[in-house]
């Protein structure tokens, strides 16, 4: 689960993490009244959405004034913002982050994630902060410094000097103990709300010499929601695609795709070799879903009326390998479904496994028209085939 | 042969009284598996399907000699019981439970080893010796003695391989479901490792998917000290970068765990790759014969 930037702030005031002056807004007039009540300017105007590179896109706006606060948060208001990330429509904003601009000494980078292959947390430290940590590790790997983590003993005081001592020039002296706090701090927050992600690029050092974080970036572990609600009820709606929200309400995994063939599929791993049996076949799949190993029929009915209020999805291929969950099963919720909304597109389906025969003959008996398909194979160009 | 578990393993379940745990242990019955106790803590002294219930894993080992545990509990309570099965001395842990948070996941994986058992899961289907006896879900029935080992990240996408496995006349010595999520206890290599020493086993079929390095260290391991031919799919070659698809491991994040990057690793490591699900059968045949028939001409 992914968290907002202002989100990510306030748990950072909760455990000591210093961060820049700010508040939200959600118009322009707000933006002024926020960077009145702080001190500048310079204000910083930044839009609030989950997809990276804000900056690049001009989501983070630099201001000298109260004039050019309100126009910099009516044009980011107004417009989709488009980042590498967003994909080519953008996303819009509704909130904005005002803050207190800072005097930047220097630019480092500090985050932290699960290592999987060494089974344990590893916080990453670079000199080349501002710059995405993917790019940095390709462009100066020397630079980049990894400290892998005891999950009984926790992150020590050495390895934040085994960063601090690397920096080059060194810092004062006098800001070891701060950052030896920071450090210590974000690894106390990625345990204790079960993050996968704290990343704070770029931790910066002002003018006047404090360690601030001058952006906030966390997700989390969606396994550990259930113990930590707080961190649940931040989820903000507007940044999931419509039927991705339908689909979760009903416990499905669903994710929306830019092709336009529908995929229902019991299993994550079988519904990813589906959709790449649709590419292989030629066509693009419209979205991931797995209704899972042993899905009921009500799951099945709701799977199938997702795909079909996706408006772009010009034929559905339901491919089911019955092992705990029964053909027949689905069978029944296929049919139901289709007496709840009109299929109006071309339906193949593929059945194996678990009283497959059954299943074959609910689907036969229904007024349902669909094609069979044998296997994976022959189900993918028959699909493939209807949207050429 | 085949690996980890055979007609003499003696299973316990645990969390048997809960509904998946009581359906599983009739369908593990049904095939064959010898399920000498259940554990439901606060439960102890019921029977389910005539299986004596317990209230701790450690009276199943010292009372019903159980040496395979099947988990069966909820994400909250799964790495307490996986702890207790590992210090009741059980060799063979398989935790079925989707949805354990990673924190627990390391801390459990870390006791589990020291403890010496071997962990399968958790997220898993479990594990299947075709003809002898199944700890998990999986169908039975599709399934089929011989001497391929299967090893895979995933569940229903397995089924689909050992059907056409299967099918193709290619029966199975151990099929094992290594878990779908970012930490499990064993990894492709630690079960290739077991397969190479498995007379019964001679080839190997890997069923990997997008996210984590596993496939490309297991890529690096079968060319140097796996001595079996062996065959790989890659679920995922269509999945968008930073999402989560399904399973908690299924993800490419930081440009990393991509299904290309898997692909070309296992193929410069000299594996066959089938890139169509669809035709994973035929090639197996295709594989597995020519290494037969050049083992025979050597």
């Amino acid at each position: 689960m992914k968290i907002h930037e202002f989100q990510a702030k306030d748990l950072f005031r909760n455990f000591e993490i210093p961060v820049p002056s700010g508040k939200l807004a959600c118009t322009p007039s707000q933006a002024v009244d926020v960077a009145k009540s702080l001190s500048g300017p310079p204000w910083v105007v930044k839009a609030q959405i989950h997809a990276g590179g804000r900056g690049k896109g001009g989501g983070i706006r630099l201001t000298n004034s109260l004039h050019e606060v309100e126009r910099a948060a009516d044009e980011v208001l107004s417009n989709p913002l488009i980042t590498p990330q967003t994909g080519p429509s953008g996303q819009k904003v509704r909130q904005l982050l005002i803050e207190e601009g800072l005097d930047i000494d220097r630019e480092f980078y500090l985050g932290i994630v699960i290592d999987r292959r060494l089974e344990c947390p590893v916080m990453i430290f670079s000199q080349a902060g501002g710059m995405e940590i993917e790019e940095a590790s390709a462009k100066h790997p020397d630079l980049v410094l990894l400290e892998t983590i005891d999950i009984i003993h926790g992150f020590m005081p050495y390895q934040a000097r085994n960063f601090f001592y690397a920096i080059k020039p060194m810092p004062d002296k006098d800001i070891l103990k701060g950052f030896s706090l920071i450090t210590g701090q974000v690894y106390k927050l990625f345990i204790s709300k079960d993050c996968s992600l704290v990343e704070i690029n770029p931790l910066v050092i002002t003018k006047s010499g404090r360690l601030v974080a001058l952006d906030a970036k966390i997700n989390f572990d969606d396994n550990a929601l259930f113990r930590q609600r707080d961190i649940a009820e931040l989820v903000d709606p507007y940044e999931m695609d419509e039927l991705e929200v339908r689909a979760s309400q009903h416990n499905l995994n669903y994710i929306r795709l830019d092709g336009n063939i529908g995929a229902m599929v019991n299993g994550a791993g079988l519904a990813m070799a589906t959709m790449d049996v649709i590419k292989l076949a030629g066509a693009e799949p419209a979205n991931f879903l797995d209704v899972g190993g042993g899905a009921s029929e009500e799951m099945v009915t709701n799977g199938l009326e997702i795909i079909l209020s996706d408006r772009r999805v010009r034929a559905v291929l339901i491919n089911i390998f019955g092992g705990i969950m029964r053909c027949d099963v689905l069978a029944r919720g296929v049919v139901k479904a289709a007496k709840e909304v009109e299929i109006k597109v071309p339906l193949i389906v593929r059945l194996e496994g678990t009283n497959v025969e059954e299943g074959k003959e609910i689907l036969k008996n229904s007024d349902l028209d669909f094609s069979v398909a044998k296997d994976m194979e022959e189900a993918a160009s028959m699909v493939a085939s209807q949207v050429r | 042969m085949s690996i980890l578990i055979d007609e003499n393993t003696k299973v316990v379940v645990q969390g048997i009284t809960g509904r998946e745990g009581t359906f599983h242990s009739r369908q593990m019955l049904a095939y064959g598996t010898n399920i000498v106790a259940g554990v439901t803590p606060g439960k102890g002294g019921r029977k389910v399907e005539g299986i004596p219930v317990l209230n701790g894993v450690k009276d199943a080992v010292d009372i019903y000699g159980a040496n395979a545990s099947c988990i069966f509990v909820p994400p909250p309570f799964a790495p307490d019981a996986m702890l207790e099965t590992a210090d009741a001395g059980i060799d063979v842990i398989v935790c079925i439970t989707e949805g354990i948070p990673t924190l627990d996941m390391i801390k459990t994986a870390h006791f589990v080893r020291k403890r010496g058992a071997v962990l399968i899961g958790p997220n898993t289907p479990g594990i299947i010796s075709p003809g002898k006896t199944k700890v998990g879900i999986m169908p039975g029935h599709i399934h089929k003695q011989g001497g391929i080992g299967v090893i895979s990240r995933s569940g229903t996408l397995t089924y689909e391989v050992v059907d056409q496995l299967t099918r193709a006349g290619l029966g199975q010595s151990t099929c094992v479901g290594i878990g779908g999520d970012q930490i499990v206890g064993t990894s492709f290599i630690d079960h290739l490792r077991w397969f190479k020493e498995d007379r019964e086993t001679n080839g190997v079929v890997l069923i990997g998917e997008i996210g984590g390095t596993a496939e490309e260290e297991a890529a690096e391991y079968i060319e140097e000290e796996f001595n079996k031919p062996a065959m790989a799919f890659i679920a995922g070659q269509t999945a968008p970068p930073g999402r989560r698809m399904g399973h908690a491991g299924a993800i490419i994040s930081g440009g990393r765990g991509k299904a290309e990057d898997k692909i070309n690793a296992l193929k410069s490591h000299g594996i066959t790759v089938v890139l169509n699900l669809g035709q994973l059968g035929k090639r197996a045949l295709q594989v597995f014969k020519d290494s037969r028939e050049s083992l025979v001409r050597n």
